[in-house]
């Protein structure tokens, strides 16, 4: 059952972090997630092609969490880069209904991010997994909004 | 000396696997397992003389009040209290909230200073801040050194300018296993201000190490029965009576009045005017059969297995490259709750790989977040003995810290 949790895929994530960065040049917009109650902090960069139609055209994280957090912050990076701001917000919704046990209709879009498909067992780290996609849908709105930066806190159950 | 061998067998819970490997529970600082003297006790109550205490003549009724009443017996003893200060309560969480509602408000108020520690439990702190907002008295806290102890330099400063009307301050850290000197500080209050009370937090304290409430210097004294090998779903509030006798009520309803009319009520005596409703009967003398196991093996004895076991966890630990043992690491001055960290990995994930081996230890902030603050850190992970821990225990949660790093192993270092 551990191995559910820890896939190969997360734990290669979380040893050799993709898209793992302190700063982004030119970034439009910086969020900054934090979990007071399993002491997770997470900020994401985002950089936007704003074109005719508006697409990722960079994102970075960084942070101190868990390993599931950061490897699933780090393998969403890879799935949404290139990505057109709606259809990225979609992927996420996906990968969040893939975290409660709900049926996947993007399970190859989501590339590395659906080995996280076992952590949907393990309740009490499923918020885990949420937390570098939650940054993004946050930072895409923030941009949508106009603004450049938002700190979210997320209260939940504590373990 | 325990005889741990022998002991283990009265702990159902320890023939169990979890993931297909014997059980190693590190986990007692947040409840203990419990033995079959116990449960026997809570059995019999259920099967032989199940009834509502204090109330009724038959039989039943009155097997069932000799016994709540002998169960407190036993704990006024264990705690060197007055029985009469002895009010059972749900937990120790509800035995702090007795006294923040019913003797802070009559008794505290602005200008006067409640003094708690960075080193205690939510519990111990909340109800202060609670009630802090209807009463408006001022909070002061004594921080808590790098290697785990209060600053006392910081004590003598603040409880020197006169205003301290109230201590709290716990006996044993839940988190880093410190023993607090409980007596001097309470006599140094005393010395300044000869009203003032000492609240001592005996959660983790009164299940490890002999107990004398008056040596303590404590007013009040909270402790938690699932924490002693009790059953859950009962706690204790010991306090002199004479202040109990002073205060007002905390919870209403029946069993606590002496009589009621239409116009309002007189209350019972203590503890009874604190305990109202249906007491957590089978609980309560389930309580007091584990204070019986407990006096069988000696708390002396208790204390000394607990202080060898750490003493060679701490060696052990520390002797693990990139392992932090938080906290005193004399186990003359500390308890057998231990936090510790492994360089580069998140405490929920070291607890992941422990259980699967296993080993249950806790990961997490402890409900002590001002502590864990102090740590440098956001949550730790707990490795907690007790009576029916081993050597062999030790070990393996040493292994089960190898090959957390192991599987970890190869993170890059950024």
């Amino acid at each position: 059952m551990t191995e559910d949790l820890y896939h190969d895929i997360i734990l290669d994530h979380y040893r050799a972090p993709r898209n793992r960065a302190p700063e982004l040049e030119n970034a439009d917009v910086r969020v900054h997630h934090n979990n007071p109650l399993c002491g997770d902090e997470l900020d994401l960069r985002l950089r936007v092609d704003n074109g005719e139609v508006p697409v990722i055209d960079a994102v970075v994280y960084d942070g101190e969490g868990c390993s599931i957090s950061m490897a699933s912050a780090s393998a969403m990076t890879e799935a949404v880069i290139g990505r057109e701001l709606s259809d990225a917000e979609d992927l996420a919704r996906d990968f969040r209904a893939m975290m409660h046990g709900e049926p996947v209709g993007r399970e190859d879009d989501l590339l590395d991010g659906i080995a996280f498909s076992g952590v949907a067992k393990f309740p009490v780290r499923v918020k885990c997994a949420l937390l570098g996609w939650m940054a993004l849908r946050d930072a895409i709105a923030t941009f949508e909004q106009g603004a450049d930066s938002n700190r979210v806190t997320h209260e939940e159950t504590p373990l | 000396m325990l005889d741990v061998t022998t002991l283990r067998k009265d702990f159902p819970v320890l023939e169990r696997q979890v993931h297909g490997r014997p059980l190693v529970y590190l986990d007692s600082a947040a409840t203990s397992q419990t033995p079959q003297q116990v449960l026997d006790a809570v059995d019999g109550y259920y099967t032989r003389y199940c009834a509502n205490v204090h109330r009724g003549v038959h039989a039943l009724a009155e097997e069932a009040t000799a016994a709540f009443e002998h169960a407190r017996g036993r704990v006024a003893q264990f705690l060197r209290a007055d029985v009469r200060g002895v009010v059972f309560t749900k937990n120790a969480t509800e035995a702090f909230n007795l006294i923040a509602y019913s003797w802070v408000p009559s008794n505290m108020g602005p200008g006067d200073v409640l003094l708690v520690t960075q080193m205690e439990h939510h519990a111990n702190l909340v109800p202060w801040q609670l009630v802090q907002q209807q009463v408006g008295f001022d909070i002061e806290y004594v921080p808590v050194t790098g290697d785990g102890r209060l600053d006392l330099d910081v004590f003598d400063e603040i409880v020197g300018r006169g205003k301290v009307k109230l201590l709290a301050v716990t006996a044993m850290s839940n988190v880093v296993g410190t023993i607090n000197p409980v007596a001097s500080m309470a006599e140094r209050v005393r010395a300044v201000r000869d009203d003032a009370v000492v609240v001592v937090d005996g959660a983790q304290s009164v299940p490890h190490m002999p107990t004398d409430m008056a040596a303590l210097g404590a007013d009040f004294l909270c402790a938690s029965g699932h924490k002693m090998l009790g059953p859950t779903g009962v706690g204790v509030l010991a306090a002199r009576p004479e202040l109990l006798e002073r205060m007002p009520p905390f919870l209403g309803g029946g069993e606590m009045i002496a009589d009621v009319t239409m116009q309002g009520s007189t209350f019972n005596e203590v503890p009874y005017k604190f305990e109202a409703g249906t007491p957590p009967i089978a609980e309560a003398i389930g309580l007091g059969a584990a204070v019986d196991y407990l006096d069988g093996l000696g708390m002396d004895n208790v204390r000394a297995h607990e202080e060898r076991l750490i003493g060679a966890c701490i060696a052990a630990l520390t002797g693990i490259d990139g392992v932090t043992v938080h906290g005193p690491h004399d186990p003359a001055v500390r308890g057998a709750a231990m936090s510790f960290a492994i360089d580069g990995l998140h405490p929920h994930d070291i607890g992941t790989i422990m259980d699967r081996e296993g080993v249950a230890v806790r990961a997490g902030h402890h409900c002590a977040k001002p502590l864990v603050r102090s740590l440098g850190a956001v949550a730790t992970t707990r490795a907690s003995f007790y009576v029916y821990n081993t050597a062999d225990d030790v070990a393996a949660l040493a292994r089960g810290i190898e090959i957390t790093k192991e599987f970890f192993g190869g993170r890059m270092v950024r």
